[in-house]
């Protein structure tokens, strides 16, 4: 193996800037997609669900089966739509999707409730949609007013130490740097390659001098600012925006961004390898990514998923950036306290590096 | 005479394709050696092997004395390879495209700026530094190509149908570029169809179907055409070649414009005497001349050899 030449490495990070500077549309991209997704994610995910669509069927009719649909409202979880006058027609309105939880309160409610014999009324859940679910279970939970010997008494004090008003934006924006980043690294890279062959570049370009490794670290070079630029947009819209604490220390944010960008870029410099086409690139970042966000515990708690989707998930930078910047941003961690997802992502991106510069080989064959 | 190029049974398969079949050819320094042939015929396969870029099937090549399947990458910095599509960034300027070339190819720092100033001024490229490569026209796009490969001074060029993409004078303005280089000894193998610029050539090989079929200089090869040539002009010139064809010592009829070539026998005692009686025969008017080979005939005889070996 030759030397590594930084002069080479320059040139072809230099013209990566150029490239990006005269394309608009990737440029917007640059700056257009953290803006966008920020503002939709963060407004738009909330786990804290309120207002479902309720039916009610009320057989009682008597001040205590009232008050308690009137407490089931006080709640905000639900709201009643429909007075319905039958079970069976709760059981169609679900069907329909009309309503997501039908309220049946029997007729031998009050004398239930006098014997104590619960249950004393039904919850009828959509649970199609397990969000729903989860609320309609907290609604069963609901305290009656009259009868104090129902409540239960906890055995635990619950003490919320990071975000105790349970504000989904709070939870969802530091993870949106990674899956902004996973996104838009990974097809920055993965049609680094492939456009050089579509365009007759990459012709000229392995008749030179120029040696795999250069290539791929010049390549990637500008797309490390690019990250930089974009996580800095998600932090700042997140702590304008949606109160966002940051907790940790700027330099551990960014050091532990640093390591992620750059495996993910290398995520992409290996498809860029392996596609023919500008599209084939395109798919196989996406199926990259696919699975990225759906198990990186972004989406769905990790720790409620099998141990082999776990062990798969491991894998990915995505999972282990989630992690860090949770840590560093909500729970004032250090990057030292977090080393066991650091190497990881160090581990990820020399391995690939090596691969995706093996390769690629300069020989049209 | 130092040999900069030379190949032994060079042959290339694609599957079942016979790229390059068997090539053996030495190119000589300072000189320029064409390669002549119909599109498909190899001529660019023989090229990507020499530069190392496709690794032969068969055969070695030895290029500025390194073997091409032991060490290509030795080879990269003598090497300038003007590829047959335009394959400097379409995006980037003039200017930036020289100055990327020159930093790939490792020119020292001191000498990069000099370099640039010094190709724009001779490749008429002054006013167009800040255009955007994609925009310039064939010609300016050609010229840019030519000064990029050239920043390195390499030793041996490859041009692999450097003029197909521009018009009559851009070509001969091309290639007094290329004789200018030539002059400071660099060696060139170009690839072309046209018979004007093969004609150029010190040297020449005609690739048909992945075979060298000939190969010499052009003087020797026209001189050395197995066949006399026969101009024939006439109004009716498909009759007369439909009729000419027939003739068993006519080896082949070509039309040029108006006029035919005809490919006599060497064995016709007066060639021209003889079609014309053929041709009164058949009652067809004709005036007939013997004329000496040119590169066309050369080209038509080498390449039908192969279908009647066929």
């Amino acid at each position: 193996m030759r030397w590594l030449s930084g002069v080479r490495i320059f040139a072809i990070a230099k013209k990566e800037f150029f490239h990006l500077r005269r394309d608009r549309l990737t440029g917007g991209m640059v700056v257009g997609m953290p803006i966008m997704m920020t503002v939709l994610f963060g407004y738009a995910i909330n786990n804290d669900v309120r207002n479902l669509n309720a039916g009610v069927v009320d057989e009682a009719n008597t001040t205590a089966s009232r008050a308690l649909v009137a407490d089931a409202m006080a709640t905000q979880v639900v709201r009643v739509v429909v007075r319905a006058g039958s079970p069976l027609e709760l059981e169609r309105l679900l069907a329909a999707g009309k309503i997501s939880v039908g309220l049946y309160i029997p007729a031998d409610f009050e004398e239930r409730l006098a014997q104590a014999r619960p249950p004393y009324a039904q919850l009828m859940v959509d649970d199609s949609d397990p969000i729903v679910l989860g609320a309609a279970r907290g609604l069963a939970q609901l305290p009656l007013g009259q009868n104090p010997q129902t409540t239960l008494k906890s055995t635990f004090e619950v003490r919320a130490l990071y975000n105790p008003e349970r504000r989904s934006a709070v939870f969802i924006v530091p993870g949106l740097c990674g899956v902004i980043l996973t996104f838009t690294m990974v097809m920055f890279t993965a049609i680094a390659i492939v456009r050089e062959r579509e365009r007759g570049n990459l012709e000229l370009l392995i008749t030179t001098p120029v040696q795999s490794l250069e290539l791929m670290v010049g390549k990637i070079i500008p797309y490390v600012f690019i990250g930089y630029i974009q996580i800095s947009l998600i932090l700042l819209m997140g702590m304008s925006l949606f109160d966002v604490p940051v907790r940790g220390s700027m330099l551990d944010f960014y050091s532990g961004a640093g390591i992620f960008v750059l495996s993910t870029l290398t995520l992409g410099l290996l498809i860029s390898t392996v596609a023919e086409t500008q599209f084939q690139a395109f798919q196989l970042a996406f199926m990259s990514f696919l699975p990225q966000l759906l198990l990186s515990g972004f989406m769905f708690p990790f720790e409620g998923m099998p141990k082999a989707a776990q062990v798969f998930a491991e894998l990915f930078p995505m999972t282990h950036f989630l992690r860090i910047v949770r840590g560093v941003v909500l729970r004032d961690a250090t990057l030292s306290m977090m080393v066991d997802e650091v190497w990881p992502l160090a581990l990820f991106f020399v391995v690939v590096m090596t691969f995706a510069t093996m390769r690629f080989r300069k020989r049209l064959d | 005479m130092t040999i900069v190029i030379e190949t032994r049974d060079l042959t290339r398969h694609f599957g079942d394709l016979v790229a390059v079949d068997h090539v053996s050819m030495q190119v000589p320094k300072g000189s320029i050696y064409g390669f002549l042939g119909p599109n498909g015929c190899g001529k660019s396969t023989t090229i990507r092997m020499l530069c190392g870029l496709l690794i032969p099937t068969e055969g070695s090549a030895n290029v500025l004395g390194i073997d091409v399947l032991e060490d290509p990458e030795a080879l990269k910095s003598k090497i300038g390879y003007m590829t047959q599509r335009f394959s400097l960034y379409e995006d980037l300027t003039v200017v930036e495209n020289l100055q990327f070339m020159t930093e790939i190819y490792s020119v020292p720092r001191s000498e990069r700026a000099p370099r640039i100033k010094a190709q724009l001024e001779r490749f008429s490229l002054v006013d167009r530094a800040k255009q955007l490569a994609g925009t310039m026209s064939g010609g300016q796009r050609q010229r840019l190509a030519l000064a990029a490969v050239t920043l390195h001074r390499p030793e041996l060029l490859f041009l692999d149908e450097p003029t197909s993409a521009v018009d009559p004078e851009s070509r001969r303005e091309f290639w007094e570029f290329l004789f200018d280089m030539v002059d400071q000894g660099t060696t060139m193998l170009v690839t072309t169809h046209f018979m004007d610029e093969a004609e150029r050539c010190h040297a020449l090989a005609i690739l048909d179907q992945g075979v060298l079929v000939a190969d010499g200089s052009p003087k020797r090869l026209m001189a050395d055409l197995p066949a006399s040539v026969v101009e024939i002009e006439s109004d009716t010139v498909r009759v007369v070649r439909e009729t000419l064809l027939d003739l068993a010592e006519v080896i082949d009829v070509a039309q040029l414009g108006s006029r035919l070539h005809a490919l006599v026998r060497p064995n016709v005692q007066d060639p021209s005497a003889f079609l014309d009686a053929s041709l009164r025969q058949r009652s067809l008017q004709a005036s007939l001349k013997l004329v000496p080979a040119n590169l066309e005939d050369v080209f038509v005889m080498a390449t039908l050899g192969r279908e009647v070996d066929r």
